[in-house]
């Protein structure tokens, strides 16, 4: 892009960023509630409106937020990329660990309802309950993952 | 309702391991792709890949075994009754391809990632293994969902790994030729998406067999004339029919040639599978030929990617771009069976995509031997080859005269099925044009026999034989094209019963 | 005046035949390859509109059960969820495309696709010319001769 100025070219904008108070205090303070919010969303989201996705977007949301703040070496050593590969195969896994369960309890894949011998209410609160969980930290690592590969490339 | 067809639910009550193998078919794929980020070791994720294609593998010629007789199988997940939840139904159509699909898999696989290996970080091959899984997963999940929109996911899953594995190729044109392919087929997807929403709106079920039966009280509004021609576009771009192919010759010649084998061995034949399925399933034989006329569209189409893929092979220059046009060419084939509008058709397009499935898989693994030892695929490192790597080349004959329809190889039964099927429709003009285009293809196939046999070499550099590794499968496709061309009865008898069952329609097999 | 009466009842499909023209002429008629993805996008969008309007039903609520209710009327809620899976999907291809311009770039230097073209087609002939002249050191001008 031309429109680049000459001080953009001579500064990376993760210098520019981190100079601006206003920016580190706000960010600082809403990282946290993001991610607590994310919690919530991911929880509520069995018997309402919410669930994995959206809960594992908002939390890749805050820690994004913190990355383009605080730099992205900080959550680099906060979140090495090899926990991230390995978090999103453990998502995955979870979800796919609850539908191999109610095969081996001798119902269909995802049939939450055995997963509970007493209740099937209870198995299909639990199960939801571990499949979103599942979708949740897969979402969020993906997320984060699909950050790393585009900030951590180097600009030329 | 026929009576003949028998529907076989999974009991409610204890499921056995037998009733959970649908399942399975896509379930082990799919769950191997995070075990590989996981296992990491790229001997032990090399492994485990192969393992796991081979248990696809025996799981669906299972799933063919039990489904011979016209017996359908049908897996809800999650308990939830069709038409509610999403179920898998496998009858003797789709356990066919699911044969297909797995078997290129597992010899494939075995050969491991080739000269792909040189684009791929040392340590990080699971990625490589991990795409391939899922690609693997998204064709298995394609072929055997009795779901439409199940049908979406999967070919995106299918599509969106398959660009990963291209954009993997030796030459930076392959990242050009993967994102060419990403936004034809994110198009193509999102046509079929359209349709599918169209299809659901007058019907108000996603579920195949009950979309078909709910179809045939709207099958004459405009909503529903929309839709087909959304899906039918829709699938033939992820299918490269003719004018829609643009995307295929640079995506198959600069993949890495393992991918090239196992892409064009599978790929456009899930897309086939999927037109089939569509087309004569879900809108039923009366709508797509009767009232529409899709046959009198589809056959000109054919005929002129038979020639111009064909044509266009004679001119190039390098041996995976010459196998890509063919592979143009050979689709042509397959579509000409469809627009023939009669089961023999259908069966013959069936035959040619489990025949082409096979020859074409062992000509690019051919090419994958070629570019292991030489660096690259083009014509005039080739020269002499007979003689440096006489064991490749060997198959790269028996593949070839596949590929032209020699008598005793598979490519010459499912051109005899075409040119019988056509002749019984009585149209002479076709099948003169199937052989005229063989003539081609002979030509194409003679040049670079001439090349590899009757030139001198232009260096003098040692040149060894391939490894075993890439030897094995590479022999096992080009095998199996001589043994379905001497032994056809179980390729022919299985795709003459699916074409029968397909001619039902979904709406005459329910229940 | 029967076709406006059509179009002011049905004005959801108007604006997603807008979107859906507009994304795939963007996708085709631009060169950038970024814009092309962006019209992928929107594209891509315009089917999500097609999908979510199509699950409205007039006067309809969100459908969550209503205890001791039996007369609301619901929205249909599939049509959202199938768009749920068609936005994750969208995201992916996105990613995956953009992931691919990076790379592109890095390997061309440039992301529109004449130049790319132009630069494809003198490697090719850069190729044939070492061809031709056998081993000789084209881009230097020296070499044997």
């Amino acid at each position: 892009m031309s429109e680049l100025t000459a001080q953009e070219e001579t500064t990376p904008i993760k210098m520019r960023v981190r100079e601006t108070v206003i920016l580190r205090v706000v960010g600082k303070a809403l990282v946290p509630f993001i991610l607590l919010f994310a919690l919530y969303v991911q929880f509520h989201g069995d018997y309402g409106p919410g669930g994995g996705f959206q809960a594992g977007v908002i939390f890749a949301a805050g820690l994004i937020l913190h990355a383009l703040i605080f730099g992205l070496d900080e959550l680099r050593t906060a979140i090495p990329l090899v926990v991230v590969e390995i978090g999103i195969a453990l998502g995955a896994l979870l979800y796919g660990g609850v539908g191999v369960a109610s095969m081996l309890l001798g119902s269909e894949f995802l049939d939450y309802g055995v997963l509970d011998g007493h209740d099937p209410a209870h198995g299909q609160h639990l199960g939801i309950l571990l499949v979103e969980l599942g979708v949740g930290i897969t979402v969020t690592f993906v997320m984060v993952a699909i950050f790393y590969a585009f900030a951590g490339r180097s600009r030329q | 309702m026929t009576d003949a067809v028998t529907v076989h639910h999974a009991a409610t009550e204890a499921l056995s391991f037998r009733d959970h193998l649908p399942a399975l078919q896509v379930l082990l794929p799919l769950m191997g792709a995070p075990l590989c980020f996981l296992l990491r070791k790229a001997a032990l994720v090399s492994f485990f890949t192969v393992a796991i294609s081979f248990a696809c593998l025996a799981i669906s010629l299972t799933l063919l075994g039990q489904t011979m007789g016209g017996e359908i199988l049908i897996y809800e997940f999650g308990s939830w009754p069709r038409p509610f939840g999403i179920e898998y139904r496998v009858d003797i159509t789709n356990s066919f391809v699911l044969v297909v699909i797995s078997l290129v898999a597992a010899v494939v696989f075995a050969a491991g990632p080739g000269q792909a290996r040189r684009s791929i970080p040392v340590g990080r091959e699971y990625l490589f293994y991990s795409a391939a899984l899922l690609c693997l997963t998204g064709l298995l999940g394609v072929t055997i969902t009795g779901d439409v929109f199940n049908v979406f996911v999967f070919m995106e899953i299918s599509s969106l790994s398959s660009y990963i594995l291209i954009a993997l190729g030796r030459e930076r044109r392959a990242l050009m030729a993967a994102f060419t392919y990403l936004i034809m087929g994110t198009i193509g997807a999102t046509f079929l998406l359209i349709g599918i929403g169209l299809m659901y709106q007058m019907t108000g079920t996603l579920n195949m067999v009950d979309m078909a039966v709910r179809l045939q009280a709207v099958s004459d509004t405009r909503t529903i004339l929309v839709a087909v021609a959304f899906v039918i576009v829709g699938i033939s771009t992820k299918l490269a029919v003719f004018p829609l192919h643009q995307w295929l010759p640079n995506a198959y010649s600069e993949a890495p040639p393992i991918v090239s084998a196992f892409l064009a061995a599978t790929a456009t034949k899930v897309a086939y599978y999927l037109l089939l399925r569509f087309t004569l399933g879900l809108f039923g034989a009366a709508l797509i030929f009767d009232q529409i006329g899709i046959d009198i569209l589809l056959m000109p189409l054919s005929v002129l990617a038979m020639f111009v893929g064909s044509i266009a092979a004679i001119y190039q220059t390098d041996f995976k771009r010459i196998l890509a046009y063919s592979s143009i060419a050979q689709i042509g084939y397959m579509t000409l069976g469809l627009s023939l509008a009669t089961e023999a058709g259908v069966a013959a397009g069936l035959i040619h995509l489990f025949n082409h499935a096979l020859m074409k898989g062992g000509l690019f693994m051919v090419a994958a031997c070629v570019m292991w030892r030489m660096g690259s695929t083009h014509i005039d490192v080739m020269r002499g080859l007979g003689q440096r790597m006489p064991i490749t080349m060997a198959a790269f004959v028996a593949a070839g005269l596949a590929l032209v329809g020699v008598p005793g190889t598979a490519g010459f039964v499912s051109k005899w099925a075409l040119v019988t099927a056509a002749l019984e429709n009585e149209a002479f003009f076709i099948a003169f044009l199937i052989m005229a285009s063989s003539v081609l293809a002979v030509v194409y196939i003679w040049r670079l026999v001439e090349i590899v046999y009757f030139s001198e070499p232009e260096t003098d550099f040692e040149v060894k034989e391939a490894p075993l590794r890439m030897l094995i499968p590479t022999w096992t496709l080009a095998g199996m094209t001589i043994w379905f061309g001497l032994f056809s009865g179980f390729s022919v008898e299985v795709a003459e019963a699916a074409a029968k069952q397909l001619f039902v329609g979904l709406a005459g097999a329910g229940a | 005046m029967d076709l406006l009466n059509h179009l002011s009842t049905h004005w959801n499909y108007l604006g997603c035949i807008t979107l859906m023209m507009i994304g795939l002429y963007i996708a085709i008629s631009r060169g950038n390859l970024v814009k092309k993805i962006m019209g992928v996008n929107i594209f891509q969008a315009s089917v999500i509109l097609l999908y979510v309007s199509m699950g409205k039903v007039k006067g309809g609520t969100a459908p969550i059960l209503i205890d001791g209710r039996s007369d609301v009327i619901f929205s249909n809620p599939v049509p959202h969820v199938l768009m749920l899976t068609a936005i994750v999907v969208g995201v992916a291809s996105t990613a995956l495309g953009l992931a691919l311009v990076v790379r592109i770039k890095e390997a061309y230097g440039t992301v529109e696709e004449d130049e790319i073209v132009a630069l494809d087609r003198a490697e090719e002939r850069r190729a044939l010319a070492t061809e031709g002249v056998e081993s000789t050191d084209v881009q230097g001008g020296g070499g044997k001769a």
